[in-house]
């Protein structure tokens, strides 16, 4: 009995020690963006603020907010049409399986996995020619597209545990693909919509690839300004602190009120799921 | 079991079986065009000899990728790229595996601990490279703390290479600064293969364990001989979706340290990234990304793969 419990002290140990180191740099964000302009220097950076002190907020909300409406406007369409697109796809792919739609699947798939570095240089040319260079719209069918794979894969799995029996039954019944899609699928898949929908969210709103390379300036997405804000010599890093907590809010409140949902678009999008 | 019944519909209504078919065509095209089509053009400009602001599409045959592999700098983001992915992948698994374990054991307040380290994966490679370049700066951050033991590690400014030894034109060797860039990515990825084998341990039924531990099992038996492999496919899907994040990394390592002094820190991505949208090298730039993309290739593709044959 008494290993036992020395046992479960080692246990509580070594999770306390690893969600300290966890938690530090929230720690380290939340101490130094409280902090009066005056208290902020590199030597006392872990010491707690004598005084709370919003300016650093304010400082960096002016210099971020309009990219963080940017990323507004590209984040919502984007979540919303990828997700469509990608449940339309999973229920083609598990539902109505033909000869070869095991291989349209993986030759899907593949788009999830490729380093966008190549494919970057077309997509940009390509926007040029369409005029959507530098456009959030351009943003949006950007993700909307490279989003297909992932979205497909996750309604695909998630679709695959409805039985097929449901399927057949409405069959007889005399509906057809649209029906079935819209008065059973659809009605039984509002967790699959809020699984993907985050998972897309997320991903959409912390990408920093496209975002760096497909819009300048003005149309610049939040990560964007974000590293543009660090980046700056004349940036106090109180304000650099603050900067990064507002970007990482609006993701960080989905992970904290909708956490559930997150893991399960995580494990789902892990191919097999 | 689902053969039987598709022949079946088949035969009933084939008419809506043409009507999926046909919804799937636009994605179908997308992807064809916008994934591969793309990745042969591509291919194509890093054949050229497009290497300034004017677009020349004259065939330059291998002359990019016979430049990048004589490239100091891209010599040296391969040995990044090399140790970089072993310590990120073998941290995250071993840290990972571990506190899943220990989460596991029915403790009081596994929901705050799970929590806690899932939530960096909710962040941006920006945000964490932002705040991380802060920690892990030499003359703040973690230092302090250090100080008090008289250590001062420099952290992603140190420009030794550990074990090193002159190879084409770089030191080959783990080069000192990359251990900061893994620290910022092994604490954002952890929070994945934790959720990944915390998913699978709850899969394990608790029979299998009573039966080893009556066999006279001890705890640390049961794991090793009992756990562990069964463990197996989720190490396999772990290993392989940390390769490919590993191998095309570039937002974090662009926020937190870039380059670095001697290329310490450099990576196919960051290198990609500058020579063609800062430098207009966009052949050079081309070649290098589709390097990136068969390194992924190698471990995607097979995977993929067996993955579809298990479906069947």
């Amino acid at each position: 009995m008494a290993s036992f419990s020395i046992g479960k002290a080692f246990k509580y140990f070594i999770l306390i020690f690893f969600a300290v180191i966890f938690l530090m740099p929230v720690y380290v964000i939340l101490v130094t963006s409280l902090k009066p302009i005056d208290e902020v220097s590199l030597a006392t950076m872990w010491a707690l603020p004598t005084s709370i002190d919003f300016s650093s907020y304010a400082e960096a909300f002016s210099n971020l907010a309009p990219n963080f409406m940017n990323s507004i406007y590209l984040v919502i369409p984007a979540t919303l049409l990828s997700a469509l697109l990608g449940a339309m796809n999973g229920y083609v792919l598990s539902k109505w399986r033909f000869k070869g739609s095991d291989i349209i699947f993986t030759f899907i798939l593949f788009g999830m996995f490729i380093p966008y570095q190549s494919i970057l240089i077309p997509v940009i040319q390509f926007l040029r020619l369409i005029e959507l260079y530098n456009t959030i719209p351009g943003l949006i069918l950007v993700h909307v597209v490279y989003g297909l794979p992932i979205t497909t894969l996750m309604f695909r799995n998630f679709y695959a545990n409805i039985p097929d029996s449901m399927i057949e039954s409405a069959k007889i019944d005399g509906a057809g693909f649209f029906g079935i899609f819209r008065h059973i699928i659809i009605p039984l898949s509002i967790t699959g919509f809020v699984v993907v929908a985050i998972w897309q969210f997320t991903n959409i709103w912390n990408e920093f690839l496209f975002a760096v390379t497909i819009t300048t300036s003005d149309k610049q997405p939040i990560m964007v300004a974000l590293q543009n804000l660090s980046g700056s010599q004349i940036v106090q890093w109180n304000v650099q602190m603050a900067g990064a907590l507002i970007a990482a809010l609006p993701t960080l409140l989905v992970y904290i009120f909708l956490g559930k949902y997150f893991v399960r678009g995580l494990l789902a999008g892990s191919v097999k799921g | 079991m689902t053969k039987g019944v598709q022949m079946k519909s088949k035969k009933i209504i084939s008419k809506d079986h043409w009507t999926a078919i046909a919804f799937l065509i636009p994605s179908f095209l997308l992807i064809l065009v916008f994934v591969y089509g793309f990745i042969g053009w591509t291919g194509y400009v890093s054949l050229s000899n497009y290497n300034s602001i004017i677009p020349d599409f004259s065939f330059a045959g291998l002359k990019n990728y016979i430049y990048l592999f004589n490239d100091f700098r891209f010599q040296a983001d391969l040995r990044n790229t090399l140790f970089f992915t072993i310590l990120f992948i073998g941290l995250v698994i071993v840290i990972g595996m571990s506190l899943a374990i220990l989460i596991d054991q029915k403790l009081k307040g596994e929901a705050i601990f799970r929590n806690i380290f899932l939530f960096p994966m909710a962040l941006s490679f920006i945000v964490t490279g932002v705040v991380w370049q802060w920690l892990l700066n030499p003359s703040t951050g973690f230092n302090q703390f250090l100080s008090v033991f008289g250590i001062q590690p420099k952290w992603y400014t140190d420009t030794n290479i550990l074990a090193g030894f002159e190879w084409g034109s770089i030191e080959f060797g783990l080069p000192v600064a990359i251990i900061a860039v893994v620290i910022a990515a092994v604490w954002q990825m952890t929070g994945f293969s934790l959720a990944m084998y915390l998913a699978g341990l709850r899969g394990i039924p608790d029979e299998l364990r009573e039966a080893a531990r009556m066999d006279g099992a001890s705890e640390f038996q049961v794991y090793r001989k009992v756990v562990l492999p069964m463990l197996m496919p989720i190490t396999v899907s772990v290993i392989i979706i940390m390769a490919h994040i590993s191998l095309k990394i570039f937002d974090l390592i662009y926020a937190m340290t870039g380059s670095g002094a001697n290329f310490v820190t450099d990576v196919p991505g960051v290198y990609m990234f500058e020579t063609t949208f800062r430098g207009n090298y966009y052949a050079n730039g081309a070649a290098i990304a589709i390097i990136m993309l068969l390194l992924v290739a190698v471990f995607i593709v097979p995977y993929l793969w067996s993955s579809r044959k298990g479906d069947n």
